[in-house]
């Protein structure tokens, strides 16, 4: 197939085999029926989406994860891999694996216990050599952080500020605004 | 015939590589590249004679008062408009349609009034329609596109009625490559007493346009899309239409006299330019229609036509891909959209990066026509200009061949996981 001269060594960077795997398999890709928490984020520059639902258990560990969406290979993988971090999280640490996960995309060096912390997702990192991609890695993992940060609210509100009500516009910050 | 190997020497940018690969560069009906005499008109402006237009009786200022004006001449006469006055600078198509949304639209629109718009519009001549209607009580309809890319004019008098006050219908679609019937809907829309607008962007720059002959009264297109710079487009206004418009933006240059409490205006098409003007882009974009008239726009069209009919002929064979929008080059651009289930269009548009090669990827600001007439959330796009070649055609065939081939797990080198 490949011609002299030609090839996408490159992308295998980018295309991690687990990355490819986990788009054509998402994992965790059923719609929970009564969530604790449900969130829906859309990348307004090229249309990507993501639908998020978890279920908390009694001690506040999520006990079943959701993800839906439709997008490209990196957007849609990177949800499918938070989905398998996130079972037996409790609220805190899903927002602590996020704040690492967007460090990794915004080219932070993390120490080895911190990738280890994000396990299979770590496989990412090399979106960041594509910059115009970070925001597709992004999106499953703010729509996250955009229910999480709601839940809390409801939960105890004098915590936080108010938020759009489960919707992300995806506030990116690093990345670089792409297809218009 | 254009000599495309002579005219390439003019375009700086074509001889760059990226990613070690010459560019291929394939995303024309986004922006176009600039030849040399655009970029030089820029510099000798602000080398030569930078100033301000319209006041000042020194020598620079006449002289850049004089080719500002001087371009707004040839835009006029590249549509064969009626005058110079009925050429109004605008930033882009855009902000064109939004001026006649403003001045018009929000002026004269009422409760039971209807505006027309298809299904195949750019977000440009969509969303401020959307707006002005919510505004004025107004409604808004659709021409439905149908499955071969063509509007569906069977039924048109049910769309165009006598409640109609504004058809406004995109030129050329940007995904689908379609050339509309605009002498005929303009036709239908003057038969109601309603008036008739063309979203230009992606006809202006690549066939002749000759805004009388097309009897529009509004006719909106940008100038970065036919080797102009940005920030400098083009609204045409009828001009008895213009007459009856008041000013979009109020300021500087605008008025004609001005007391503490009130202002009179100046004349067209100066009362819709308010604010010290983008002189050298304007400048630059004459240059830009010289460049095109010099080159003949039949021979630009010929040129285009041939390089689509070569691209669908070469994409014909693989069976992955999905081309959209009509076949007969007769009512189309030069623009290919297509998908290929399966594999995502930024994957994709990723992948030719790899190998120089520039297409777009994404819903294309036409998000209603990809999400609800295609059922997709984005589209590949390779778009042609008058500087591009059947070898690029080439070069971007055997790419996307190997990039299909490659997410579908052919010629992974190192699979890691």
């Amino acid at each position: 197939m490949s011609s002299p001269g030609f090839d996408f060594s490159e992308l295998d960077e980018l295309y991690r085999e687990i990355i490819l795997d986990h788009y054509r398999r998402p994992r965790n890709a059923e719609r929970l029926q009564s969530p604790t928490i449900e969130t829906h984020g859309l990348n307004p520059f090229c249309g990507d989406e993501s639908s998020i639902q978890l279920t908390l258990d009694g001690e506040g560990h999520v006990a079943q994860v959701g993800v839906q969406g439709r997008g490209c290979s990196i957007s849609q993988a990177s949800g499918s891999l938070m989905s398998d971090l996130l079972k037996g999280k409790t609220v805190e640490e899903a927002e602590e694996l996020t704040e690492l996960f967007r460090r990794a995309m915004q080219g932070k060096d993390l120490s080895v216990p911190e990738r280890e912390r994000l396990g299979e997702a770590d496989v990412l990192e090399g979106v960041r050599r594509f910059p115009v991609r970070i925001k597709c890695a992004l999106l499953a993992w703010m729509t996250l952080l955009e229910g999480l940060e709601g839940h809390r609210a409801k939960v105890s509100p004098s915590l936080t500020l108010p938020h759009n009500g489960g919707e992300t516009a995806f506030p990116l910050e690093g990345g670089r605004p792409g297809w218009g | 015939m254009l000599n495309v190997a002579h005219l390439r020497q003019d375009f700086p940018i074509l001889f760059r590589k990226v990613n070690g690969r010459p560019l291929v560069y394939l995303d024309n009906a986004a922006t176009s590249q600039k030849p040399r005499q655009v970029i030089q008109a820029l510099v000798d402006y602000y080398e030569g004679y930078n100033s301000n237009v319209h006041r000042g009786v020194h020598t620079l200022s006449m002289e850049a008062t004089d080719r500002y004006e001087e371009a707004r001449e040839k835009v006029a006469g590249f549509l064969h408009a009626p005058s110079s006055e009925c050429i109004v600078w605008v930033r882009n198509t855009t902000e064109g349609i939004n001026l006649v949304a403003h001045v018009w639209g929000l002026a004269n629109l009422r409760e039971g009034d209807e505006v027309v718009v298809t299904e195949m519009e750019h977000h440009s001549n969509l969303v401020p329609w959307q707006e002005v209607t919510k505004a004025t009580g107004a409604t808004l309809k659709l021409i439905p596109v149908k499955d071969d890319g063509l509007l569906d004019l069977s039924r048109l008098d049910t769309i165009i009625t006598p409640r109609t006050r504004l058809v406004s219908v995109i030129h050329m679609s940007n995904v689908l490559g379609t050339i509309n019937p605009v002498k005929e809907l303009g036709k239908a829309a003057h038969k109601v007493g309603a008036l008739f607008m063309v979203d230009a962007a992606q006809s202006v720059p690549h066939a002749a346009v000759d805004v009388q002959d097309m009897d529009c009264d509004f006719l909106a297109f940008s100038g970065h899309k036919m080797l102009g710079p940005t920030g400098i487009g083009v609204l045409y206004v009828k001009p008895e239409v213009v007459l009856g418009l008041e000013p979009f933006l109020w300021g500087g240059d605008m008025v004609r006299e001005v007391w503490y409490d009130r202002a009179t205006w100046n004349d067209i098409p100066w009362r819709f330019e308010a604010g010290t003007p983008n002189i050298a882009d304007a400048i630059a974009l004459g240059v830009a229609v010289d460049y095109l008239q010099a080159l003949g726009m039949k021979d630009v069209r010929a040129h285009e036509v041939q390089l689509t009919e070569y691209a669908l002929e070469r994409l014909k064979p693989l069976e992955a891909v999905t081309v959209f929008g009509p076949r007969d080059m007769n009512v189309r651009g030069g623009v290919v959209a297509f998908d290929v289930p399966g594999i995502h269009p930024h994957d994709l548009g990723t992948a030719l990066d790899q190998e120089g090669i520039a297409i777009r990827t994404g819903h294309h600001c036409a998000m209603p026509l990809t999400r609800d007439r295609l059922g997709l959330a984005a589209t590949a796009r390779a778009s042609f200009y008058l500087y591009n070649t059947e070898e690029e055609i080439d070069l971007f065939v055997d790419s996307l061949k190997r990039a299909i081939g490659y997410f579908n797990g052919v010629g992974r080198r190192s699979p890691r996981s």
